[in-house]
């Protein structure tokens, strides 16, 4: 059956797994974490759910969402400035005496005007911990299809235990159904773990929350899809084209590295379900007399004038002349100055490296470098 | 009612550009690529926005359906705005009939009525043909403090290119009290960049004198500049001492690309408080293999690049494949070197694919007869087969 994708609402989860990157979300959402060059985390939901022909998005934040906020601005670039639909952000909505938001089911009683107010028939909830150009139109014509209660995303293969303790765990059976759901067990090798993606009729998640919320059940991992894995039928979508998800500060590390890939950037980057992002009027990037750059992705109004080997180099970086800089990620204005040497660094925004420096840590364990630091 | 406005840009950009050849046979000359991610438009619309001119209007007339979809509501530029913003203007019918736009100051002639209600006290006319940055805004206060009735930004030229402009002679205040059009032995080097403003007010009675006149060429240069200055009007020259630079033909083109990678030049792009905008394609970063070795060169998003850059400027999504060697040349958006081709001094025009091995354009040096040597162009949306050798000077507009 084909669906009409104009009457399914996203929602965003700006803020969830903020703790798996703590570096990284010291003072931003997970949602605007900088990553591959030139985009934020929460481009890629937002994108493929503007791709699949959706049009109507909420974004779920909870804490530091200034930079969300910059970064989203009026949803133009996302083509999500609109006057029926668009995007709406949705910060925490609670009294003083009530606190943040717990978990998933709590954030999403807080924005139940909204998820009420929509027209939508169904929704899909995302969050933005998964880098990936993913077409939603198979999967939620695959849950109408099914008579699901709740589509997960999921995926399969083999996987550390440092992932699956970050993640849920499920075990599948016949006809693609859910029997089984382990939440942040300690398990490795061959399993399925959910991409945090589900799929619902609004009217079933409007349900549940007015169910759940108020009898003080918050977490939609434990509470629903664990608890009531008998009660609802909960199936599974198995998804198996490019993904990276980020756990770890290692995690986003390698999945920056691997774009620089041809046939991952190709997965990711598909021309006609582009990846849309802020714009930042950025000059081309410049590469001097000297300059050696290769196996790198390089965003605009970069200045090399040294050497660049297996790196990310983020929109406005400087690399001084005589300064060689390896396997390292380089975010938005880092300016390296020359005769430096760096390899497997991560630099946040606008990091000054002075002449001469030498910084190189192991690619297992990659050096940080916090936003605004001066070396 | 809104707010009238101090000063409203006219951009006249109907020309055909038919000294680009190739490059102009599909579109107008102010929506070619220049600078591996603008087009030519963007550094008049950029400089009207930076100078705190928010409205604009856009004289098309020529191939105009790539530049319209460019300029679009001209959000790109900041230029998309309750009153104002930018107006793309076409030649259009009316009761008393329907013309093309005859000559520059026909063309303004026909647009009276947009101008008017802004109702502005001055006009600034620009034109889409080069490239610099420059606050117009200056130049108004200028304007206002000779209390001009119009002001010709010029710039002071070497003696020997001075017969390749319009020269204005000045007295000592700057005053124009005459010009000459590409004169042979030129009594001034002060060149007409091509940039005026007038007093709304004056220029329109000129503009409706000059269209009654039935044998008048409906020319900015030709009859409202001698018209005005016949007629005693006060006409001034305002000195520009930046980077300016005419894009019109294919050399000139080829050397305000190279200028921007040369750093002897001062046209800065990266000033965060002058930027230069333009509409982004929606693109990854450039992807740099490990057999790429680029040098001197300006490369933007979406560029998968394997091959040999040196001293070029490379545009969005132009893939340059493993052992291509691109050198002293320009690649328009989306054209594709396939592997081993070698291109020396030449421009690819937007989505061309030279095949693989093929030989485009040579080096200067290599040539005992300098005049047999000329930079190549390959048109828009061709494609060259394998093996192919293209020879300098050469300008392609069918696939080979």
């Amino acid at each position: 059956m084909a669906i009409n994708m104009a009457n399914v609402l996203g929602l965003v989860f700006a803020n969830m797994h903020d703790r798996t990157v703590a570096e990284l979300t010291k003072s931003r959402t997970m949602g605007s974490i900088l990553f591959g060059g030139r985009y934020r985390l929460i481009d890629f939901p937002l994108s493929n759910m503007v791709n699949s022909g959706m049009s109507e998005v909420g974004v779920i934040t909870k804490s530091n969402y200034q930079s969300l906020l910059d970064h989203l601005g009026s949803a133009r670039e996302w083509d999500l400035s609109r006057k029926k639909g668009g995007l709406h952000i949705l910060p925490p909505f609670g009294h003083i005496e009530t606190g943040l938001y717990r978990g998933r089911l709590e954030a999403l009683y807080g924005a139940m005007g909204f998820i009420k107010a929509s027209l939508c028939e169904y929704v899909v909830l995302s969050d933005c911990d998964v880098v990936t150009n993913m077409d939603f139109r198979p999967i939620v014509t695959e849950h109408i299809d099914s008579g699901a209660d709740i589509t997960v995303v999921t995926t399969s293969g083999i996987f550390s235990s440092e992932e699956t303790l970050s993640s849920t765990v499920v075990a599948v059976g016949t006809e693609n159904r859910i029997h089984d759901v382990i939440v942040r067990g300690p398990i490795s090798g061959q399993c399925t773990i959910s991409l945090n993606i589900f799929v619902m009729k609004k009217d079933f998640l409007i349900d549940l929350l007015q169910n759940f919320v108020p009898r003080g059940l918050y977490s939609f991992e434990t509470d629903v899809l664990q608890a009531k894995v008998k009660d609802f039928k909960i199936v599974s979508y198995n998804y198996d084209n490019f993904y990276r998800k980020i756990f770890s500060l290692d995690s986003y590390y390698k999945a920056n590295l691997d774009l620089i890939d041809i046939e991952n950037s190709k997965a990711l980057f598909v021309p006609k379900r582009p990846i849309y992002t802020k714009v930042r009027d950025n000059a081309p990037s410049k590469y001097g007399l000297e300059s050696s750059v290769t196996c790198s992705l390089i965003a605009d109004g970069c200045v090399i004038e040294g050497e660049v080997e297996n790196c990310v180099l983020f929109r406005g970086v400087k690399v001084g002349k005589g300064t060689k800089v390896k396997n390292s990620i380089l975010m938005q204005d880092t300016v390296i100055g020359k005769d430096c040497e760096i390899s497997n660094i991560i630099t946040d925004k606008n990091v000054n490296i002075c002449d001469n420096r030498l910084l190189t840590s192991s690619a297992l364990y990659p050096m940080f470098i916090g936003k605004g630091a001066s070396v | 009612m809104f707010n009238k406005k101090e000063c409203v840009a006219m951009l006249l950009a109907g020309g055909q550009g038919s000294r680009l050849y190739a490059l102009t046979q599909k579109v107008a000359k102010p929506a070619v690529p220049y600078g591996a991610k603008y087009r030519i438009i963007d550094f008049p619309l950029s400089n009207c926005i930076n100078s705190g001119i928010d409205t604009v209007g856009v004289l098309t007339q020529y191939q105009p359906l790539v530049l319209n979809e460019y300029i679009g509501n001209g959000q790109p530029w900041d230029l998309d705005r309750i009153h104002g913003g930018v107006h793309v203007l076409p030649p259009y019918q009316k009761a008393s009939g329907a013309d093309w736009y005859s000559g520059t100051a026909n063309a303004i002639y026909q647009n009276i009525e947009f101008v008017d209600r802004y109702d502005p006290e001055y006009v600034i006319i620009l034109s889409g043909d080069h490239i610099y940055k420059m606050d117009y805004n200056k130049m108004l206060s200028y304007h206002k403090a000779k209390q001009a009735d119009a002001t010709i930004a010029v710039l002071d030229v070497p003696l020997a290119e001075a017969s390749r402009f319009g020269i204005m002679i000045t007295d000592e205040d700057d005053n124009i009290i005459d010009f000459e059009e590409k004169p042979k032995n030129p009594r001034s080097t002060l060149a007409s960049m091509g940039i005026y403003i007038f007093t709304w007010s004056k220029l329109k009675a000129y503009l409706i004198a000059n269209e009654n006149d039935k044998d008048a060429s409906k020319d900015f240069g030709k009859n409202i500049i001698p018209d005005m200055k016949n007629a005693g009007e006060k006409l001034v020259a305002y000195r520009f001492d930046g980077y300016w630079k005419d894009v019109g033909t294919i050399d000139s083109l080829w050397e305000a690309n190279m200028d921007l990678i040369n750093p002897n030049i001062p046209i800065d792009l990266y000033d965060p408080a002058w930027k230069i905008y333009s509409r982004n394609p929606v693109m990854p970063p450039q992807l740099i293999g490990k057999n790429a070795k680029i040098q001197n060169s300006m490369v933007t998003e979406g560029c998968v690049i394997d091959g040999t850059v040196d001293f070029s400027m490379i545009s969005d999504g132009v893939t340059i494949e493993t052992g291509a060697k691109v050198t002293d040349s320009i690649l328009m958006p989306g054209s594709v070197v396939k592997a081993g081709a070698v291109v020396e001094y030449s421009i690819i025009g937007e989505n061309s694919v030279i095949g693989e091995n093929c030989r485009v354009g040579a080096r200067p040096e290599d040539f005992e007869n300098r005049d047999e040597w000329g930079v190549a162009v390959v048109g828009h949306g061709l494609n060259i087969s394998p093996e192919t050798v293209i020879k300098p000077k050469d300008i392609v507009s069918e696939d080979m």
